[in-house]
């Protein structure tokens, strides 16, 4: 029986380790210009974490192996007893998780730690249950201020803007979806309305909580067109499931034409 | 006439008091001046199968205008003069959630009157009502539920909304007297079976506020009132 199970280790411990080396699920195309860093990290935390799993599930298996069946005496323990095999394994985790962040260190301060450039697009991005909004700070380039006491979604002024008073707000352009040109940084600047959400791109690899009260941001490049998904992964209730909104990455041009036909409605 | 034939005629002749004196009748136009605030189109993207249903992006509702300026979904009743009506039709009415808009934009009924929410959407809605005076509630409705089945018991214009859809946004006036009407896309509404009496006549409109008109109603004749709101800017 004891052998049976060390036989059933080894192959639960290849048979998930297979696709992962086979790459049988590949991660979704990236499209940013820091993407690579963030895949690059992954694959060595894949491999690390794999090759510790593969080890230890095949030394577990050889120690059942060579103990199955005996019924003689106590069995041999770890050299120096069980705290040095505690401090040993302490070691041993600290250092790889230590490694990972110091190689990781530069993917993440890429994007959290190195302000946007200054001629970046600004962006902003709203999260609200259960919708994204995206507004554009118009020709003018500037933002006008928001009046949470003015917001009437039913009439489309889902960020409370004051057009009657301020004249900034005049030309801001308020979008259901996030349009952005082709390889040009873009600033997001976001804010939630009510309660946590999340903004997700998976072909960008960004992942940023909303978070009430904070004015968060992130910064990104696309590097190609097409159209892609942005998720909520944060559960915001009833509708979270629902919560989503398009990023459309165009070539200049079209961006251009896409903004003068926003601005017209 | 046998006595049963007489007395029931006798019944509803007490019953209609405008078929015993002659009914009444006011109509009129509901229009604006100045240049209204342009609708904004529905991005509903993120729910495709609503976003389908049409082919350029339907705008926002608050401001339905048609030919000669007329003013739509505006709600005419009578605030005063008339009886309280306590007793509420047996007939429903019903809004329905449709394309993720609410149809009508604007539903008048009655105070008690039995409100079925229909939802013949493909995706989930959650209506709620933003009662004051009457209780605040919101239900959740999954596709191929039946209608739901509501009621306020007391007068209210309530602003509704969805809590899974931000852009959808309809009213209810639940009034207590059975002469009202919501005009139609040229402006116009009827309030017939006016029975004789000095009436005030309220005409509301979700952004534009509310207007007044006293009216006179003689016998059966027909008495014209129009209403004309200035249109705000922003």
């Amino acid at each position: 029986m004891g052998k049976l199970f060390a036989v059933v280790v080894v192959v639960i411990a290849i048979a998930s380790a297979v696709p992962i080396v086979m790459h049988t699920w590949a991660p979704p195309v990236d499209i940013s210009t820091h993407g690579h860093a963030i895949d690059e990290q992954l694959k060595d935390t894949m491999v690390e974490a794999g090759i510790s799993f593969l080890g230890a599930q095949l030394v577990l298996a050889f120690f059942v192996w060579q103990v199955a069946g005996r019924k003689d005496g106590p069995i041999k323990t770890f050299p120096g007893g069980a705290r040095v095999m505690v401090i040993a394994a302490i070691l041993l985790v600290g250092t790889e998780i230590l490694a990972l962040g110091v190689l990781g260190q530069k993917a993440w301060a890429d994007v959290y730690f190195t302000p946007a450039k200054p001629d970046a697009l600004q962006v902003q991005a709203q999260a609200g249950q259960f919708a994204f909004y995206f507004r554009y700070p118009g020709v003018d380039g500037k933002f006008g201020a928001l009046h949470p006491d003015k917001i009437d979604e039913g009439n489309s002024n889902f960020f409370g803007l004051d057009p009657e008073h301020d004249m900034d707000s005049r030309d801001d352009v308020v979008t259901g979806e996030l349009a952005i040109p082709v390889n040009r940084e873009v600033h997001l600047l976001m804010h939630a309305k009510d309660v946590g959400h999340s903004f997700y791109v998976r072909e960008l690899r960004i992942q940023q909580d909303f978070v009430p009260g904070l004015d968060l941001s992130v910064h990104f490049t696309a590097t190609q067109t097409g159209r892609y998904e942005i998720v909520c992964t944060q559960l915001c209730g009833l509708g979270h499931y629902n919560m989503r909104a398009y990023l459309s990455v165009l070539s200049p041009d079209d961006f251009d034409k896409w903004m003068k036909e926003k601005a017209a409605q | 006439m046998s006595i049963k034939q007489t007395s029931m005629v006798a019944a509803l002749l007490m019953a209609c008091p405008a078929l015993m004196f002659g009914a009444g009748t006011v109509k009129g136009k509901v229009t604006f001046t100045g240049t209204p605030v342009k609708q904004k189109p529905i991005d509903m993207s993120k729910e495709p199968s609503c976003a389908k249903q049409y082919p350029t992006p339907p705008t926002t509702q608050t401001i339905v205008t048609g030919e000669g300026d007329t003013l739509e979904n505006v709600v005419v009743y009578i605030s005063a003069g008339a009886p309280d009506e306590t007793t509420a039709p047996t007939q429903a009415v019903t809004f329905e959630q449709k394309g993720c808009r609410y149809m009508p934009h604007v539903l008048a009924m009655r105070v008690n009157q039995e409100l079925k929410v229909v939802n013949s959407d493909q995706t989930s809605h959650n209506i709620h009502p933003l009662a004051k005076v009457n209780r605040e509630w919101n239900k959740s409705q999954p596709p191929g539920t039946p209608p739901l089945s509501e009621k306020f018991d007391k007068e209210e214009f309530i602003s509704v909304k969805c809590n899974v859809h931000p852009w959808m946004r309809g009213y209810f006036a639940v009034l207590k007297t059975s002469h009202y009407d919501v005009s139609k896309d040229n402006g116009s509404f009827a309030l017939p079976n006016l029975p004789p009496g000095k009436y005030t006549l309220t005409a509301w409109h979700e952004d534009y506020g509310t207007q007044t008109a006293d009216v006179m109603i003689a016998g059966s004749e027909t008495k014209n009132v129009n209403f004309a709101f200035k249109a705000k800017a922003f």
